[in-house]
């Protein structure tokens, strides 16, 4: 908190442009059967009912972000990351708290897959459509998104023959011809080769050098180092730690030393 | 000071939050190319994997058409057949399955693309109404064999060349027809938000359509007899376009004034409200739960 405080002071003047204001993301699942206790033998088969479980993902995060960062977010598999970074970009509502932005925050994900049923080259186009661009501009710039993710041979076959690692380069090829006030990459470049990953940095730094804002959900500590200035630590839905990089991630790799060790 | 003055004195707005509506609907039409290509996309791709490819677009409605026929038209016998039997059968059969695909694939329209809800965010009205236009893409076929079915009967049955300038009325007819499919995929688009149930309900709720809507026999005929219930069947939209297009093309009914206006009232209704409800859960569109 004291922290914090001194943050705020020292920041004043600078130009905000995402402001996290006590987010809260609760899923309800309608969930079958009885969670798993100790005494899995207790109940029968007509004690399972039907009920709504609810998963409270993110626990009341706040920060703000400023003009020119580019943001690290880290954190264990399932400690709301993901969650937080949908709710940033307000693909998930929030069960509490608000999220500001000067511009609306575009999100590029690992579990998405446009249209698994058309080739590269038509979910090219739709996605640039959807992004705004006209029909005209989109089909100029299919050229180049293709080469950038370098799937030229495979860009008229549908998109679920691709492996992960093409299906995701198509997608930040795509994300990535637009200049975007604010993108957020969530995993996105995991499952990407050295080159392709080099490419993306490259393309990352550039973004935010054009003033815009880039976050990056990662678990390479080394990408987080080479593209971010600052550094957000997410832990079973709550802020741990915010600062920059080398001290978060070095926090972050005791923190998991530790745990591994227990 | 609270974050939110904070955000609010550096000009940040909130997230997620829904647009005004006239700046939605304005969005959502500086976008209408996205729900075009979707759509003659999603068509393409649908037909692609079969090995005739789109030329199913004619056979589904054709091998309809045909077993139908055989089923009302022959096995059951003739009692109490409309006239021109075949050409009001196709009417019904086709305009039918059109207005039931705008619905059951307006229902899943979100639901179904969430590859696409999960990555982009556009005004997400556009996917029930592409949904709405791919069934519009399948119908054109289907208008087509009905055209030359009406035209053939009528011909065949001794009423001379049936191309009239009455036929022009088809083009209105269709316009609200269409209207009136992009509201009901709304709409259903909505509900789904909702009752996820819904899409189990829905097959349901259409046989009973499909039955009570007068398809392959006469409503007037066999209700003669009941004119409370004839009275509120005849605000059932289904029946109404069926009856309208009916009306127009096949000689010796006729498009009411009536008709018309319950089908222009359905038309542009229907597709208002529904995108006001719809508009009013943008946000909730493409949540996890």
């Amino acid at each position: 908190m004291v922290a914090k405080t001194k943050k705020a002071a020292s920041n004043a003047g600078r130009k905000p442009v995402v402001v996290v204001d006590n987010a809260h993301v609760i899923y309800k699942v309608f969930g079958t059967g009885r969670k798993v206790t100790g005494n899995i033998a207790k109940g029968g088969l007509f004690t399972k009912k039907i009920r709504v479980r609810e998963v409270h993902a993110v626990k009341g995060v706040s920060f703000t972000i400023y003009e020119g960062e580019s943001v690290g977010i880290i954190g264990s598999n399932g400690s709301g990351k993901s969650s937080l970074m949908r709710a940033v970009a307000g693909l998930t509502p929030l069960a509490e708290g608000a999220v500001y932005a000067f511009a609306r925050p575009s999100l590029l994900g690992v579990g998405a897959v446009l249209l698994p049923a058309l080739s590269g080259e038509r979910n090219i186009i739709l996605g640039g459509l959807a992004m705004g661009f006209s029909k005209k501009e989109i089909q100029s710039k299919a050229e180049d998104i293709t080469k950038f993710a370098g799937i030229e041979e495979f860009i008229d076959l549908p998109m679920r023959t691709y492996s992960s690692g093409m299906s995701a380069r198509l997608r930040f090829a795509i994300a990535a011809a637009r200049n975007h006030d604010i993108l957020i990459i969530d995993e996105a470049l995991a499952v990407g080769d050295q080159e392709f990953r080099a490419k993306s940095e490259a393309r990352m730094r550039e973004m935010r050098d054009q003033a815009g804002t880039v976050f990056l959900v990662s678990h390479s500590m080394k990408s987080i180092l080479d593209t971010c200035n600052r550094v957000i630590w997410i832990e079973k839905g709550v802020l741990k730690m915010d600062g920059d990089p080398e001290t978060v991630t070095n926090a972050y790799n005791d923190y998991i030393g530790s745990t591994t060790i227990d | 000071m609270d974050l939110a003055t904070y955000a609010a004195e550096n000009g940040l707005k909130r997230v997620g939050a829904r647009p005004p509506f006239i700046a939605y609907v304005k969005e959502a039409w500086g976008r209408r190319d996205f729900a075009w290509t979707l759509s003659s996309f999603t068509n393409k791709a649908a037909n692609a994997r079969n090995r005739l490819g789109r030329w199913w677009m004619v056979l589904t409605p054709a091998m309809q058409g045909v077993m139908y026929g055989l089923i009302f038209g022959v096995i059951l016998g003739a009692r109490n057949r409309p006239e021109h039997f075949i050409s009001y059968l196709f009417c019904g059969v086709f305009l039918f399955s059109f207005m039931q695909g705008t619905f059951s694939n307006g229902a899943t329209s979100v639901t179904g693309n969430a590859g696409l809800v999960k990555s982009l965010s556009f005004p997400r009205v556009l996917l029930p109404l592409s949904a709405t236009i791919q069934q519009f893409i399948n119908l054109v076929p289907q208008l087509g064999l009905l055209l030359i079915t009406v035209a053939g009967d009528t011909a065949i049955s001794g009423f001379g060349f049936p191309l009239t300038w009455k036929w022009l009325l088809f083009i209105p007819a269709m316009i609200l027809m269409v209207l009136f499919g992009a509201g009901s995929s709304m709409l259903a688009a909505r509900l789904t938000v909702q009752f996820s149930d819904l899409n189990k309900v829905i097959p349901f709720a259409f046989r009973i359509i499909f039955y009570s809507s007068g398809i392959f026999y006469s409503l007037d005929a066999i209700l003669k007899n009941h004119p409370t219930i004839g009275a509120i069947l005849k605000f059932n939209p289904f029946a109404a376009y069926i009856n309208l297009v009916r009306g127009i093309l096949i000689p010796g009914r006729e498009a009411t004034a009536e008709l018309w206006l319950i089908c222009a009232g359905w038309g542009i209704l229907l597709p208002a409200v529904s995108l006001l409800l719809f508009w009013k859960v943008e946000e909730r569109h493409g949540r996890e739960d």
